[in-house]
């Protein structure tokens, strides 16, 4: 009797604090996302009259923006994996006595407020700093060129801001490879580049998995480094549902867009994890 | 020139590793080079050296009473989210029972849903119900996005432990309680720890949920994102620089801590 009711003793706790603060919310903002304004009312006055049609036009409205937030995630997903596979690969199997310190290192950077560093780039990258300049003087860059205010410094800023989320799964997956079965491929002949394809990436593919949503996934939805590294024309979802909510008050476009963004992404993430065929995902 | 080379093709990795490190590191070092700038209102411009940020960081206004909500609600969310989330790791990493993958479903989606989504909808029920955004608010709302980061990093730590060490416990006698507290607990307590202090660096470091949830309270991300615009004062880099040398000197010492344990 006693083996039964333990479990849901010690779930109850946190299973109803997610239900009343995670799926009442969505729940409501489900709800939201179909009002219209009430007619001659206030600013922020709506009222349920279950248009869906608040879905289409929001995102007709905002198709580019749209685009936009996945082919930068994208982006910056793939070059945070590109990056980090090495780092990782380098701490798993190079590391020795130096490989506790090097994961300290990894997420080190995270205690400096984010956006502290976000914005230390915009100022490095920027007119005053001294990259700029530098750049110029050898030709490297036109003098109407800059660096910032450009999907090219959203993306970077994305990239680099993700890069421990992407790490450390890495990591964790890498370091569990038997370093046997890497010297077993060269016995066979493999040769480094075929012994990485065959051997090392499939079994570090949990990882890849972990490590491209964890980076994925927030980068989808990121407006911090659109707002500071980038231009309006470089505006993503998450820029036009901040804007909507704070600016605009106009609740139901920001909730159909809220909805439309985490419907995509986890139909995404879904499709992704059964080709990468992991069943474990976290 | 050939032997340096050779050795360029053996320990690139090694290189590779350098010039990433290099590379997170660049904008840590700006920043603490920048806190000791004698700038005046915006810290855009190199002016000169001084030490008086460090002598006065509470200097600039708001400054440190952002860092304080920060601080206090970091501690609070550090707090329930470890309790909670320790209590679902145990329930899924000990126990088999019916609904333990909607369980696993509902841990899993908040880690799936962008922060924004999480800010607005929580924002939204918080208006439904005409409580204002402000402390407790954003308070919860760190507890939502800190549980299921808890959830993972202990019930990895649960499903890393050799069964066998419970066993031989419960074959010398011990009953199911002494067995969870001299054994089970103390093998887990460094999962916990390490949650803890994850859930600790999220939440201090949380700026969109909070912007959404925090009504007119400051915390120091929102702190530094609102005086952007009008240039950060350089104690916002003192802060930041001193809460790196700070965290980085508490994991070095749990190592430490961790390492002599495990010795003795």
């Amino acid at each position: 009797m006693k083996k039964i009711s333990t479990p849901y003793l010690l779930l109850i706790p946190g299973m109803g604090f997610l239900f009343t603060f995670f799926l009442l919310p969505l729940f409501n903002l489900a709800q939201t996302s179909t009002q219209t304004p009430v007619g001659g009312g206030d600013t922020g006055q709506y009222e349920q009259t279950f248009r869906f049609q608040n879905y289409i036009d929001a995102f007709i409205e905002n198709k580019e923006q749209f685009g936009r937030s996945f082919l930068y995630a994208t982006i910056a997903t793939v070059l945070a994996l590109a990056i980090a596979y090495p780092l990782a690969y380098a701490i798993a199997f190079k590391g020795g006595k130096l490989k506790n310190l090097m994961l300290v290192l990894v997420v080190a950077p995270f205690f400096t407020s984010f956006l502290l560093r976000t914005i230390a780039w915009k100022q490095i990258l920027g007119e005053e700093g001294f990259v700029v300049p530098t750049l110029r003087t050898f030709g490297i860059i036109s003098e109407s060129t800059t660096l910032t205010s450009s999907a090219f410094a959203v993306v970077a800023g994305m990239t680099y801001n993700f890069l421990p989320f992407m790490t450390l799964p890495l990591y964790a997956s890498i370091d569990r490879i038997d370093p046997r079965t890497l010297e077993a491929s060269g016995d066979l002949y493999a040769n480094g580049f075929t012994t990485f394809r065959k051997v090392t990436l499939p079994l570090s593919m949990p990882g890849v998995v972990a490590g491209t949503l964890l980076t994925f996934i927030p980068a989808a939805g990121d407006y911090v480094n659109a707002a500071i590294l980038g231009s309006p024309q470089t505006k993503m979802l998450g820029n036009v549902i901040e804007s909507r909510y704070f600016k605009i008050v106009d609740y139901p476009t920001a909730a159909a867009l809220s909805f439309t963004l985490m419907a995509a992404i986890l139909i995404l993430v879904t499709v992704y994890v059964r080709k990468a065929g992991t069943e474990e995902l976290v | 020139m050939k032997q340096i080379a050779r050795w360029f093709g053996r320990n690139l990795i090694r290189v590779y590793a350098v010039v990433a490190f290099t590379y997170l590191f660049i904008p840590v070092a700006y920043t603490f080079a920048f806190s000791f700038n004698d700038s005046g209102k915006s810290n855009l411009v190199w002016k000169g050296f001084t030490l008086s940020n460090w002598q006065n960081p509470c200097g600039a206004p708001e400054v440190c009473s952002a860092l304080g909500n920060s601080i206090k609600i970091g501690f609070l969310a550090t707090l329930f989210s470890t309790i909670l989330g320790t209590m679902i790791a145990f329930a899924l990493g000990r126990h088999k029972f019916k609904g333990r993958s909607t369980t696993n479903i509902l841990i899993f989606l908040p880690m799936a849903t962008p922060e924004i989504v999480l800010g607005a909808s929580l924002l939204s029920l918080f208006l439904v119900f005409k409580i204002n955004p402000g402390f407790w608010p954003t308070v919860i709302a760190h507890v939502l996005f800190c549980i299921s980061f808890v959830v993972v990093t202990v019930k990895a730590r649960i499903a890393s432990l050799d069964p066998r060490l419970e066993q031989a416990a419960m074959d010398l006698y011990a009953n199911e309680r002494e067995t969870f507290r001299r054994v089970t607990l103390p093998l887990v307590a460094p999962g916990i720890a390490a949650a803890a202090l994850l859930a600790f660096s999220l939440s201090f470091d949380d700026f969109i949920i909070t912007n959404f949830n925090s009504g007119t309270m400051t915390t120091f991300p929102k702190f530094v994102y609102t005086s952007a615009a009008r240039g950060i004062p350089a104690q916002a880099n003192v802060i930041g620089s001193a809460m790196f040398f700070l965290a980085l000197a508490i994991v070095i010492i749990g190592q430490f801590v961790g390492r002599k344990r495990k010795v003795s």
